[in-house]
């Protein structure tokens, strides 16, 4: 079967920046439909840079080499129809004065060619399907009403009301305390699953990673270093970058962490 | 600083229409030392009709050249005194109202509310009715109007920067809490209101100018203000009259926030650069 | 309780210690300016020494200076401003006479640069750094530093004396006859020049302030939000960017009201409209203290309104006004 997304020999370079590091340097990296990626690697090393090259959003001023291509689309992909986009810190991807319902609806309407009262019942569903409490209730709701998890909730539903073949959660949990995290974790899942879309999922918690990917691939100073099946990478690592990322990770045990990841699909 | 200063386009501009301004204004009593308010001439002479008079005459034969370069004084002074007076009261009023806090805050907040309540121009219009026009009370009810948003700045600087640990330091010391106000505090909460300063410059020369334009302005002074006033009358038979001293004062006044614009940018760039 | 009801009692009870302060300025000015209120009775109706005195006494105008601003605050209690020199009537009616036109001109020119100030301003801060963005902002801040009465004297140079077009002063064509839709048409026509001469200014200010806003605005997450979930340039310019940038021109419609209610005297004086600027000017030429008060103190009443009518209808454009105050 031919991937959804490849990457091929993509560099991304911010001028101004020190010239000699490149934000991105040659990564060739296929993603399967339905699959589930993990990107994982410290701060810098280049994993935003890839989420953004991927949906187009790189700052006008980056120089990008290299192809983006689709071949499970066979054309370009575009925002919001062909991939949903979740970003780190939810109070700041919601726009604080408008009502949630209508920040999901108007994406539907953008993607769906629906009419504004579709659009508004989609939205109503969609925040169901992302287990709000009284979805109609909180449809009407600001940003600033929400809880932090529930902004992700609706962020989360602003990227999948349009049906994207691809969705990407950029760090989607680190601004979340433990247990809500967990929550939008298994949230994801079984949207993906639900869907049938691929994800991409960054992380620089290798352990988050491996509950919830197929294959995780490794980032370094903007290169990809290691790229594997989740069991293989976090039992057996063949880079020694890898390793030293799951020591950093003092008494996690990388099996028991994967049965978690198990359950929380069954 | 003055390297990045320069470097904007807008900073250049700004520097050199106000060197020319303050050229003139200093030149005044050397090029026109006869009073500009006396008449030398016929009355309405077309400017580049006779060498002497280049810019010509106005209504009643006076200098039109000569009280554009005698204006530029009166502009210049009166809108730099009401502004540092409306800064420095600003600053002295933020200080205290933040540092001490409690009931003097509230107070002198209250009053800077109600300062900012009235028109600063009906004040100014009231105070020099009741006070008699001349230079120094014409400065006085510019800066009436014109020390709250200085008052207002200062304070929020200082509120937040009176917890910080250098401040706490000195307490503990024993400092006495005005020298800590004045001393440790006041230093670090005046770049914000100095960046305002050229908008408070460019608001007085443009409040001196619609003063003198309605007649409150010293009498024994030119201004463009009374320039432009004096024109009105014959505007339709000499625009040029009331023109000529309005484009002096647009230039002035852009000077100002090109000025302004162009030492904001470079103090930006530069604290980008640290 | 309501939200906005919250807000406006809130409001009110905060303007009573600043309309006091400004009572007790007013009162200090009063008692600087040469004569008293009775000195100003008597330019209108006459009365010989023995009436005078009693009129002082009655009016509380013979005690120690506290005395005198109890009996200045009492009577304004009772909406009584005193007695103009210039009209020979009360204060309150002249200046009530005056008041509609000055609010005619005001609402027009704040609706004008409102309007296109923030029109341009979306203009420009749509796409920061072009072309159209660096005219637009260097083009504003030419204009706003012209002053206003000056800019109406040039279009009157241009728009009265050399096309003709339009009315050179006066708030309508005197004994014109017309009524109903004609005469609003020639009011209109009449005030066009003040309008433009007052409003350019705080076009420019609006410019400029929606043009950084929206630079603000572009910086953040919920923009680059926008385009991951695949809006159109347009909606993201308009309901998100513009939307959010719009917040702070709107406290600037209350700030600017007071700076405009002076821009107005100069106005109204250059182009002789009937309003409470021109009175202003009036009063000042004919020493009428008392009017001069007055109009103060009625222009410091208009800006609190004014300030309370945005500060409602800024609560109703941001939903996060007056959040977390239930708890507290
Ligand atoms: N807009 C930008 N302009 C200039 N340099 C940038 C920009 N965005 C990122 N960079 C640089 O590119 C490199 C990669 O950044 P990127 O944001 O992709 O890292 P990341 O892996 O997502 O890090 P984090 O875990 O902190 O989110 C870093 O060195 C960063 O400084
Ligand atoms: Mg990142």
């Amino acid at each position: 079967m031919s991937p959804l997304l490849s990457l091929r020999g993509l560099s991304v370079r911010y001028p101004g920046s020190k010239a000699s590091l490149a934000a991105l340097d040659s990564i060739d990296l296929d993603i399967a439909p339905g699959e589930r990626l993990a990107i994982i690697g410290e701060s810098g090393s280049g994993k935003s840079t890839l989420a953004l090259a991927i949906a187009n959003l790189l700052p006008g001023n980056a120089l990008v080499q290299g192809a983006v291509e689709w071949p499970g689309l066979g054309r370009k992909a575009e925002n919001g129809r062909d991939i949903g986009f979740v970003f780190q810190d939810p109070s700041a991807s919601l726009d604080p004065v408008m009502r949630v319902g209508d920040q999901i609806a108007e994406v539907a309407r953008a993607n769906l060619g629906v009419g504004w009262r579709a659009a508004q019942a989609l939205a109503i569903q969609l925040l169901d399907r992302v287990r709000l409490p009284e979805p109609k209730l909180a449809a009407q709701a600001f940003p600033h009403q929400l809880s932090g998890g529930q902004k992700q909730r609706v962020a989360i539903a602003a990227a999948i009301v349009g049906k994207p073949r691809l969705l990407i959660a950029d760090e989607a949990t680190s601004a979340l305390d433990t247990i809500v995290q967990a929550e939008i974790m298994a949230l994801i899942g079984r949207l993906v699953t639900e869907e049938g879309m691929s994800l991409l999922f960054i992380s620089h918690d290798i352990a988050l990673a491996s509950q919830i990917a197929d294959r995780i691939a490794v980032f370094r100073h903007g290169r990809l270093v290691e790229i594997g099946p989740a069991r293989q990478i976090v039992s057996n690592p063949t880079d020694s970058y890898t390793r030293l990322l799951l020591d950093a990770h003092l008494g996690i045990d990388p099996h028991l962490e994967i049965d978690a990841h198990l359950e929380i699909d069954a | 600083m003055s390297r990045l200063f320069l470097r904007s386009p807008e900073a250049v501009a700004g520097t050199i229409i106000l060197a020319l301004l303050v050229a003139m204004a200093l030149a005044a009593p050397w090029l026109f030392p006869r009073d500009p308010l006396a008449i030398v001439g016929p009355a309405m002479l077309p400017p580049f009709q006779d060498w002497t008079l280049p810019l010509g005459t106005d209504r009643l034969g006076r200098d039109v050249l000569s009280g554009l370069f005698h204006g530029a004084r009166t502009s210049l002074a009166v809108g730099l005194a009401a502004a540092a007076t409306s800064i420095i009261v600003g600053v002295l009023v933020g200080t205290i109202a933040g540092f001490a806090g409690g009931w003097v805050d509230e107070v002198l907040m209250r009053i800077t509310d109600a300062f900012q309540t009235v028109p600063g121009f009906l004040l100014a219009l009231a105070f020099v009715s009741v006070a008699g026009p001349s230079l120094g009370v014409v400065v006085v009810a510019i800066a009436l109007g014109a020390w709250t948003q200085p008052a207002r700045i200062t304070r929020a600087e200082v509120l937040s920067i009176r917890e910080r640990d250098y401040v706490a330091g000195a307490r503990v010391i024993g400092m006495h809490p005005a020298e800590i106000a004045f001393r440790e505090v006041l230093p670090n909460a005046l770049p914000p209101v100095l960046a305002l300063s050229s908008v408070i410059v460019a608001a007085a020369v443009l409040t001196e100018a619609a003063l003198s334009f309605l007649g409150l302005g010293d009498p024994n002074r030119v201004t463009w203000g009374g320039m432009i006033a004096e024109g009105r009358a014959v505007l339709r038979s000499a625009p040029f009259l009331s023109i000529v001293p309005g484009i002096a004062l647009v230039l002035t006044v852009l000077g100002v926030y090109l000025l302004g614009e162009g030492a904001v940018e470079a103090s930006a760039v530069k604290r980008g650069n640290a | 309780m309501n939200r906005a009801l919250r807000l406006i009692r809130r409001r009110l009870l905060g303007a009573v210690p600043v309309l006091l302060i400004v009572v007790v300025g007013s009162f200090l000015l009063l008692e600087a300016a040469p004569g008293d209120a009775v000195d100003a009775y008597a330019v209108s109706f006459g009365g010989d020494a023995g009436m005078i005195a009693a009129l002082r006494e009655a009016w509380g105008l013979d005690g120690t200076p506290f005395a005198r601003l109890t009996a200045y605050l009492w009577s304004l209690l009772h909406l009584d401003l005193g007695q103009s020199v210039a009209f020979s009537r009360p204060v309150l009616d002249v200046v009530l006479e005056r008041l509609p036109n000055t609010l005619l001109l005001m609402g027009a020119a704040t609706a004008l640069s409102f309007a296109l100030g923030s029109a341009l301003g979306i203009v420009a801060g749509s796409r920061p750094g072009s072309f159209r963005d660096r005219f637009l902002s260097i083009g504003s801040l030419a204009l706003y530093a012209v002053p206003g009465f000056w800019l109406g004297l040039v279009l009157v140079v241009i728009f009265t004396v050399q096309l003709r077009w339009l009315p050179l002063s006066g708030m309508e064509t005197i004994a014109s006859g017309k009524s109903g839709f004609g005469r609003a048409l020639d009011i209109a026509r009449h005030l066009v020049l003040p309008v433009a001469s007052l409003g350019f200014l705080y076009l420019a200010l609006y410019l400029r302030m929606m043009r950084a806003g929206m630079a603000e605005v572009w910086r953040m997450d919920f923009v680059l939000a926008g385009r991951a979930r695949g809006l159109s340039r347009r909606r993201i310019v308009l309901r998100h960017v513009a939307r959010n940038a719009l917040l702070p021109l709107v406290t600037m419609l209350g700030l600017q009201s007071a700076g405009m209610l002076g821009g107005s005297v100069v106005i109204e004086s250059l182009f002789a409209i009937p309003g409470l600027g021109r009175l202003a000017q009036e009063a000042v030429g004919a020493r009428d203290t008392p009017l001069l008060i007055g109009i103060i103190l009625v222009s410091a009443v208009l800006v609190i309104a004014v300030n309370l009518l945005v500060d409602i209808a800024y609560a109703a454009l941001d939903p996060r006004v007056g959040a977390g105050e239930a708890q507290a």
